[in-house]
């Protein structure tokens, strides 16, 4: 089997995802053409190397609709032989887009290409890509469904997190997310966004907010107890008997962040890399996907690491640094508890708390941001993964080379 | 055409007036639609009509279907059929609507189901200011859907949101409420609604619903593509479960045909409306609500039960025994009744504050708007509240309340019967003391019955009626004439411990401790009574109740019976609970739950360290166990006798504990599930937890003569006679 291999990646600063957020003027497919721009000035890279571009869009409509990924690559004047692909699989679509590249590359299909993901969640609004599974009565009736906010209320009351431990857990990813932006840890793989006239619209995420504090978060409201009374806490506990009442936690505060922006990742074969005259970075060692239930929908990354993991050869020790993406905070408590994992082996640099969330982008960036970091610490082996809804999830592992 | 006639004027409006001619309500049956296709027909071929008015000539518009003959289709008709059915009525009503003549529809009373249905077919819907004016679509209640076109044209004039409010609620709205969702165009005096409605078509009205103009669209052509629709739908499901549970199809199936409905032109939306309305018409559980909650109830209610040949009689006076809260509240519904009401108790405040009952209860109602200050005053007159036993002189019925004791219910016999009428029925509203032995007390045992209401009294339509060894035919006849005064629903029991509904119900809160002792989840326990559709589950029950009243049925069922008694499942959890851990109930300050200042509750973490929690508990057992556990009681009372029919058994369970309707009650449970995989789960759960899950013989013979409490038989042979009814009319 071809080795896949990790020659480059770059990710745009994530903007508020509202209509006073930095980056609202900017359509998906012109955050995703920038970062294509970038990938092929920073590697001299002659595009015609390129067999595909796979982006993914948790909302892939409107906008964000019809093969972006094929508009953005004629948009950025890549060769015209460069194919476009879009991928789905909601919060892990720019994860699954990198595999999906890489999984051609290990068949001997392609020699090279993008994976990546775009949202521009202050244009595309969730909810504008609704689906039968979240509103087709055939299909919630039965399946259980409840929004994800739920899931993670339900999470944190079927492990006992208490408000505190959420908001502690909130607390420590605007900590390391801060700390980062100040040392510099991301600047090599920032592109900043620029806007038609050519000038600077945002170079850091706008979304972290240094210096959060326990006694701030805990003014805020629980967000999801609207909806747990109005029905949902009745479709929960039909799963979920054990349940005597949901334990409301959850705020904008210790969930993923609204923001827009784009990821992308430069993958190829070892005979792509000496074509393109590009030394690899690291190589890509298993991935995998996984269902898991999905009423409490957020719980599918323990699992899905595992997979991953086996299909690698390895075990959980063998890897040095975890991410995982941030949705909620009581998803992550459960993961680290799951896979014993200890904090300082995850999310060293922050997260979605933090960063926020480009929902179909940010699988892409974080395994970016990992790789760097492995490069940084010089440590070899990451795991990334996200849960995403309806109970999927992704997990990729690297190794750098 | 025996239940509608025409006439025609001499501007060429033909009216079109119903006139159920076996019955005081319009209903729509298989002949009424006969006749009505026929109408129809008639006056689309007739050149000179230019204008159809439908009016009725009974006090109501329509009441709805009819459930006699769909109550049969499960076990009586094909798939087929039931879509057959849908489609026959659905299409009469199109034919209306495409007739290309004006109909209209004048709405004086009742509008429901099926009528409004026929209803909302017309062109224009005319609503008289008559107060009982009313419209609604029930279906959901009964465990089906409108399948005449109601879903899909209530949510063309209405929008979605309001025909889904209606639909999924099944709510009544008067004439100005319907006016303002556009489900009636006008209000009028009854007196002027022909005037009007003839008015209106002399107008030529184009007879086009919006829906069949050219190139209409249909509500909702974008389907989900609109986000804001895609989240009310997101909601409604949530909601749908939180009150219907995932019990009860109809619900669900209602949602489902207003959401691909609105999508759809409106042929191709009626087309879906059939095909589900068809496939709840097919399901068990539709016929469960109905059989139980329409046809056997009404059956109770005009005297099932009662003797045959035992002159009508009517209580004018009752004396009430003892004014705590049971006596109170029989106070209240007899004199509400327009029954005169002699409460006694020891002394005149204690009777007083009995009868102050009744003032709350009107007061509330009166709030409401829902009782007008002269119907309070009369029946707070009704009711003497006294210490005087000389008082009950005349009266044609006792009903005894006092405290559950042998003695002094003997000591109030023998004073009241001092004072009453020999011919007076003496009923006790015992629910754990046996009748005969009560009856000992009394000069006239056979005059002497059981009458056990439930709390509250005026909320709990079910009264348990209990036959003493010795009580007569006439004196059964006469509780049950009282029983109909009270429009209130009876059953006929015979006397044993705890009569059946007290019986079979502590089988339930039994089984939630001993689970509790098992060492599952207390919430656990909860919410799997809950999710088979219980209203709360057995741990509130029980602390509601206090353990006291339980653990003292089996203290004395111990001591009378010995070794023969089945000690109940949660005895040892009860006492465990009471005597060691020393929480008694709520009202020794809490049990299984804590009770907080500000109302709310909690269960008690204490459980945790006194039950440690074992985690392989199962829930489709748990849930099994609730409903089986009273199933296989219930067929023992059949097997002893305590029961006679099964109708008693499926009405007491579902109106006297709450066993849910979706079931039909213990006994159409059995048959839902079939007796011969009800006989195998049984002994299953026998094997894990005990012998009181076995199947009593009667099942046995039962399963292996394949016979089943209602005979699908039954179903077929209604079905065939009401076919060949119509076919010789």
């Amino acid at each position: 089997m071809t080795e896949a291999l990790i020659y480059d990646h770059v990710r745009t600063p994530r903007g508020r995802g509202r209509a006073d957020g930095s980056l609202h003027e900017v359509t998906s497919v012109e955050l995703a053409t920038q970062l294509l721009k970038a990938l092929r000035e920073r590697n001299e890279l002659d595009t015609a190397l390129l067999d595909d571009v796979i982006l993914g869009s948790a909302q892939p409509v409107g906008e964000q609709g019809g093969v972006l990924a094929r508009a953005a690559v004629l948009n950025a004047d890549y060769a015209q032989t460069v194919a476009g692909q879009q991928v789905n699989r909601f919060c892990a679509s720019g994860l699954d887009s990198v595999n999906l590249i890489a999984a051609q590359v290990m068949a001997g299909m392609i020699k090279g290409g993008i994976g990546g993901g775009v949202e521009a969640m202050s244009r595309t609004k969730l909810g504008h890509d609704s689906g039968p599974w979240v509103a087709d009565p055939a299909i919630t009736i039965d399946n259980h469904y409840a929004p994800q906010g739920i899931g993670a209320d339900l999470i944190a009351t079927l492990d006992g997190y208490t408000r505190e431990d959420v908001d502690n857990y909130a607390i420590e990813s605007q900590r390391r997310a801060a700390e980062s932006w100040e040392e510099g840890r991301f600047d090599r793989s920032i592109v900043p966004v620029r806007d038609v006239l050519g000038d600077v619209l945002l170079d850091h995420d706008e979304a972290v907010r240094p210096g959060t504090t326990l006694d701030q978060l805990a003014k805020l409201k629980p967000a999801f107890e609207g909806f747990g009374k109005a029905g949902f806490e009745a479709v929960v506990k039909d799963r979920y008997p054990e349940v005597e009442k949901l334990n409301y936690v959850h705020h904008g505060g210790n969930s993923s962040g609204i923001v827009d922006g784009s990821g992308m990742v430069l993958v190829g074969s070892e005979e792509f890399g000496k074509s393109a005259g590009l030394k690899p970075r690291a190589r890509i060692r298993s991935y995998a996907s996984i269902g898991s239930e999905p009423t409490i929908m957020l719980t599918a990354p323990a699992a899905v690491s595992e997979k991953a993991l086996a299909i690698a050869g390895m075990s959980k020790d063998d890897i040095d640094l975890f991410e995982l993406n941030e949705a909620f905070a009581s998803m992550m408590l459960r993961y680290m508890h799951t896979l014993d994992i200890p904090h300082d082996k995850i999310n060293v640099n922050g997260g979605a708390i933090a960063m926020g969330h480009p929902m179909g982008a940010t699988g892409a960036m974080i395994l970016g941001t990992v790789l760097d970091e492995l490069e940084r610490r010089d440590l070899s082996t990451a795991l990334v993964s996200l849960c995403a809804a309806n109970g999927l999830g992704s997990a990729t592992i690297i190794e750098r080379v | 055409m025996r239940h509608l006639n025409i006439s025609k004027d001499a501007d060429g409006v033909a009216t079109i007036t119903l006139d159920n001619a076996d019955a005081p309500m319009n209903i729509i049956s298989l002949d009424f639609v006969a006749d009505m296709e026929e109408a129809i027909a008639s006056v689309t071929a007739d050149a000179d009509v230019t204008g159809v008015i439908l009016t009725s000539a009974k006090s109501a518009f329509m009441a709805g279907a009819d459930l006699k003959y769909m109550v049969n289709a499960y076990d009586g008709m094909t798939k087929r059929e039931h879509l057959g059915f849908s489609q026959k009525v659905s299409g009469m009503l199109r034919s209306i609507e495409r007739s290309g003549k004006p109909w209209v529809a004048i709405i004086d009373g009742l509008a429901l189901g099926g009528g409004l249905e026929l209803a909302l077919a017309c062109h224009r819907r005319i609503a008289t200011d008559n107060p009982g004016t009313a419209v609604g679509l029930p279906e959901v209640n009964v465990g089906l859907l409108p399948g005449a076109g109601g879903t899909q044209r209530l949510l063309r004039i209405a929008g979605v949101k309001a025909a889904l409010d209606l639909l999924l609620s099944g709510r009544q709205i008067d004439a100005e409420e319907a006016l303002s969702l556009g489900i009636v165009d006008e209000i009028a005096p009854a007196g002027d609604a022909a005037a009007k409605a003839k008015a209106w078509l002399a107008t030529n009205p184009d007879p086009v619903k919006p829906w069949d103009v050219k190139r209409a669209k249909a509500p909702q052509p974008l389907g989900i593509l609109v986000p804001s629709d895609a989240a009310d739908y997101s909601m409604a499901a949530a909601m749908v479960a939180k009150k219907a549970g995932y019990n009860q199809p109809a619900a669900a199936a209602i949602l489902k045909t207003v959401y691909e409905g609105a999508q759809l032109p409106i042929d191709k939306a009626l087309s879906v409306e059939s095909k589900y309305f068809a496939q709840l018409l097919g399901s068990p559980v539709a016929r469960n609500i109905m059989r139980t909650s329409f046809i056997s109830r009404k059956a109770a209610e005009k005297g099932a039960r009662r003797p045959a040949g035992v002159p009508k009689s009517k209580v004018s006076k009752v004396g009430v025994l003892g004014a705590g809260m049971m006596g109170a509240g029989i106070a209240y519904v007899s004199a509400k009744a327009g029954i005169e009401v002699v409460l006694i108790d020891r002394d005149v405040p204690a009777a007083e504050k009995g009868r102050q009952y009744s003032a709350k209860v009107t007061q509330k109602l009166i709030a409401k708007g829902a009782m007008s200050q002269d119907k309070a005053d009369a029946i707070l007159g009704r009711i003497t509240a006294t210490d005087d036993f000389a008082l009950l002189e005349g009266c044609d019925l006792i009903v005894e309340a006092v405290f559950e004791d042998l003695a002094i219910k003997a000591e109030t016999t023998a004073k009241a019967e001092a004072v009453i009428p020999e011919t007076a029925v003496f009923g006790s509203n015992t629910s754990t003391l046996p009748i005969s032995e009560l009856a000992k007390a009394s000069k006239r045992p056979d005059q002497f019955i059981g009458i056990h209401f439930f709390s509250p009294v005026d909320r709990m339509s079910l009264v348990e009626v209990i036959m003493g060894q010795q009580t007569s035919a006439e004196t059964l006849a006469k509780a049950l004439d009282y029983v109909a005064q009270l429009r209130k629903t009876p059953i006929v029991v015979n006397d044993s411990r705890g009569f059946y509904t007290s019986r079979v119900f502590q089988t339930m809160i039994h089984e939630g401790a001993a689970m509790l002792g098992e060492g599952v989840p207390p919430a656990v326990i909860e919410n799997a009574a809950k999710s088979i559709g219980m209203p709360v589950g057995p741990l509130v029950l029980l602390d509601e109740l206090s353990f006291d009243l339980p653990l003292m049925i089996v203290d004395q069922a111990i001591e009378q019976e010995g070794d023969k008694y089945l000690v109940p499942a949660g005895v040892q959890t009860l006492r465990r609970m009471r005597d060691e851990i020393g929480r008694g109930g709520r009202k020794s300050g809490g049990g299984f739950y804590e009770y907080n200042e500000d109302g709310t509750k909690q269960l008690w973490k204490g459980l945790a360290e006194h039950f440690p929690v074992k985690g392989d508990w199962n829930i489709d057992d748990l849930k099994a166990r609730f409903l089986y556990t009273q199933a296989v009681e219930t067929v023992r009372c059949l097997e002893e006798r305590v029961l006679e029919t099964r109708e008693d058994a499926d009405l007491g369970s579902v109106y006297g504990w709450g066993f849910p309707l979706w079931t039909g009650g213990t006994i159409s449970y059995i048959d839902t599930v079939g007796v011969p995989a009800f006989v195998r789960e049984a002994d299953r759960l026998a094997q894990l937890y005990g012998p009181r899950f076995s199947a009593p013989k009667m099942l046995r013979d039962m399963a292996s003569e394949g016979k089943q409490f209602y005979p699908a038989g039954e179903a077929e042979e209604a079905v065939a006679q009401d076919r060949a009814e119509l076919a010789s009319s």
